[in-house]
């Protein structure tokens, strides 16, 4: 082991750490906001409604994130029209690319588990929401989403975590996130072992903070009644 | 078999590796997983200590890294440890050896979650009746315990299946020539990055459906016997 | 007489057996390639590995009398891979470099190149001003490190797991600019379906640049690799083999 050579180039695992945590930030972000409509058309009473986040989610669900990570980076730019689009100058750079294929990820799980969440509340609520003259969007916006929030804290934290981990993969496409510079790291210096385990390390503290986070949300969140638990689908 | 500019063959060979890598995997992650639970319930609090850690490490560090950290890492820390033992030859940790190590760390750090729910589940009254019944410790596992963990434990487990499967193409990485590489290798001679992944898209595809019925046939098997409520 | 014949067979055999056992205790010696790397090593439709480097390990194996395995493994982790005993050897069109001597030994040169930038025929090319020029190489690869310690800062650095994605990305018009060998880039201007659109970009320079097989630090197996090279350079083997892949030496 040298832990000299962790030390000296430490401040360049910080640079990946850093790019790491835009990635994961914004993707769960835009990925939240994709999967609320994905979720509804997902419990949509129209089985033509719900045919298609069914297999939106079943492709993002069932493919290895590294096979969509390739298709959105090398596949897309296979394709003249793709090229010559507006989108270019957004495809053309890794980092949305990354942006992308994580955000179009995350968001078939998070639909998946805003469904669960919906679901699980008590069908005595909705009926009370209908018995005191509530519009659809009335009972969504002050009964079921901010229920369904409450309930989805766990299972969401634990996505965000799964994303933490799943934007390693970055580093396949140039990326210099965590380890993207770990690997950068060790062509340099071939010493895999003390930097590969530096980066975990930092992976690791992360995703203490995040969890860490997350309880302290849920404990307010929930303040009002014991935990209820709701299955969620796991994620790779 | 859909000819592929040629490479058809070789992707159908990569499907192979890589339905044994996710065996290979489940097994060992099975029981790391039976393994952990148990250490996790037991009395004894250094084994709570070491099988928290496990789960912990394992489930927050990515599974690219730890690919990685076996394939690179494990080869010299097995080799310093032997030598402790007096053992000087040379061990061999190959991309496949190195990727059941890895995938079945992380399959048996989720899975001790789910067969620590599992075990709790049983009623304490039910222990107490086989040992009233004059079952030992073995047979009341094999008889009593195993059973009912298996079908409750079933689901998750078959969720963490698929999870794995998708896991291996992280093999690829460290050389392991499973449906991704040999993906990656027909794009290198090809230059059509769309279709040979599309192609390795829709193997992961068809990999998971079959997983998929499998594990719903043998949740209807393990909880036969049992009403639906 | 029936027991003498006996003796001398039984002899015979034990002799028979020994020299059996002596072929196979001949050195293993498992090679590692890259395989992505053409026309130096690449992988065919079979899987198999192919190329320059492919080619003169199995003559230096003939030579040697060695029974060999030629495996592949990517960039990144041929010298991690060669250290913890992976494989023996890593003849995988690697530069003899002071870096690398620090934890690997090399055996003398078997080919030698030099570092070329590649571009599109109308991108304009100028080494002092490569301001918001994105500019792509291999990982670990000398390319990269030239474009670390020099241009750090000056241009948009990219380092990619292999050569096919870099040439991928250079199709894609992700790249403004490559550096990268010049012999592999001469067959992939000569060969590739695009290679018309793309052109070198000044000299070659750090012509110096001396490929060597690669084995860890003070194993014996350099000096049968020595002993072997210089025996195909001087039977006509290596320049058959050089002829296979270009119309000049490059040794």
């Amino acid at each position: 082991m040298e832990l000299s050579v962790v030390i000296s180039y430490f401040p360049r695992l910080l640079d990946g750490a850093w790019v790491t945590l835009q990635l994961v930030i914004l993707s769960i972000v835009l990925g939240a906001i994709f999967a609320l409509p994905i979720a509804l058309a997902r419990i949509s009473s129209s089985p033509f409604v719900r045919v298609f986040p069914f297999l939106y989610i079943f492709f993002f669900r069932g493919t290895p994130l590294l096979v969509q990570i390739f298709l959105v980076y090398y596949g897309a730019s296979q394709f003249e029209v793709v090229k010559e689009s507006v989108f270019w100058p957004i495809l053309r750079e890794p980092f949305w690319c990354a942006i992308i294929a994580f955000t179009l990820n995350t968001s078939a799980y998070t639909a998946e588990i805003f469904r669960g969440a919906i679901q699980a509340i008590p069908v005595g609520e909705v009926e009370a929401c209908k018995v005191v003259g509530m519009t659809r969007f009335q009972m969504y916006r002050r009964v079921l989403l901010p229920r369904a929030f409450g309930i989805v804290l766990p299972a969401y934290g634990n996505e965000i975590i799964l994303m933490l981990k799943g934007s390693a993969l970055a580093s396949t496409i140039t990326l210099l996130d965590l380890t993207g510079m770990a690997r950068t790291i060790i062509a340099r210096t071939y010493t895999p072992i003390e930097i590969f385990m530096a980066a975990g390390v930092i992976y690791l503290v992360i995703s203490m903070v995040v969890i860490a986070i997350f309880k302290q949300v849920e404990k307010r969140q929930n303040r009002y009644l014991g935990p209820i638990v709701i299955k969620v689908p796991e994620k790779g | 078999m859909i000819d592929l500019h040629g490479f058809g063959n070789q992707l159908l060979q990569g499907a192979v590796i890589t339905v044994e890598l996710a065996f290979a995997s489940l097994i060992v992650g099975l029981i790391l997983g039976l393994l952990g639970a148990s250490a996790k319930l037991s009395s004894i609090k250094a084994l709570q200590w070491i099988a928290n850690a496990y789960t912990t490490i394992i489930r927050g560090i990515p599974e690219l890294l730890t690919v990685l950290i076996i394939y690179f890492g494990a080869t010299s820390v097995l080799m310093s440890v032997a030598s402790l033992f007096g053992y000087e030859e040379y061990i061999e940790i190959g991309p496949f050896v190195a990727g059941v190590t890895a995938l079945g760390l992380t399959f048996g750090a989720y899975a001790t979650e789910v067969f620590r729910g599992a075990l709790q589940s049983i009623p304490k009254g039910q222990h107490e009746a086989a040992v009233a019944l004059g079952m030992g410790n073995v047979r009341k596992f094999y008889r009593i315990i195993l059973p009912q963990v298996w079908r409750m434990a079933l689901p998750g487990l078959g969720n963490l299946f698929l999870v794995l499967l998708k896991d291996t193409a992280l093999v690829s990485v460290v050389g392991l020539d499973d449906i991704m590489r040999k993906a990656s290798i027909a794009v290198s001679s090809t230059k059509e990055p769309f279709l040979f992944y599309s192609a390795a898209a829709c193997m992961y595809l068809i990999l998971t459906i079959i997983s998929m019925v499998a594990v719903h046939y043998m949740e209807k098997k393990a909880s036969r016997g049992i009403k639906r409520t | 007489m029936k027991l003498k014949t006996l003796a001398v067979s039984s002899l015979l055999l034990a002799g028979a057996a020994m020299t059996s056992v002596s072929v196979q205790a001949a050195d293993k010696v498992k090679i590692a390639t890259e395989g992505a790397w053409a026309p130096f090593n690449f992988i065919d439709e079979a899987g198999k590995p192919q190329g320059f480097d492919v080619d003169i390990a199995w003559a230096l194996c003939e030579k040697m009398k060695a029974e060999c395995e030629v495996v592949t493994q990517d960039w990144d982790g041929l010298i991690p891979g060669l250290k913890v005993r992976k494989f023996d050897a890593i003849i995988a069109s690697m530069s003899i470099t002071e870096e690398r001597l620090q934890v690997v030994d090399f055996t003398d040169k078997y080919y030698s190149g030099g570092l070329r930038f590649l571009a599109k025929k109308d991108q304009s090319f100028d080494l002092s001003n490569l301001e918001g020029k994105v500019i792509g190489a291999q990982r670990a690869t000398l390319g990269a490190q030239f474009l670390e310690d020099n241009f750090t800062g000056k241009a948009d650095l990219k380092f990619y797991d292999n050569q096919d994605n870099v040439y991928l990305d250079l199709l894609a018009d992700r790249l403004d600019i490559v550096l990268s060998d010049e012999l592999p880039t001469y067959n992939w201007l000569k060969s590739s379906a695009d290679g018309d659109k793309f052109e070198f970009k000044g000299d070659a320079f750090q012509k110096n640049d001396e490929i060597g097989i690669a084995v860890r630090k003070g194993d014996k197996l350099k000096a049968k690799f020595n002993k072997a090279l210089e025996e195909i350079l001087a039977d006509g083997t290596y320049a058959e083999i050089n002829a296979k892949y270009f119309p000049f030496s490059i040794y």
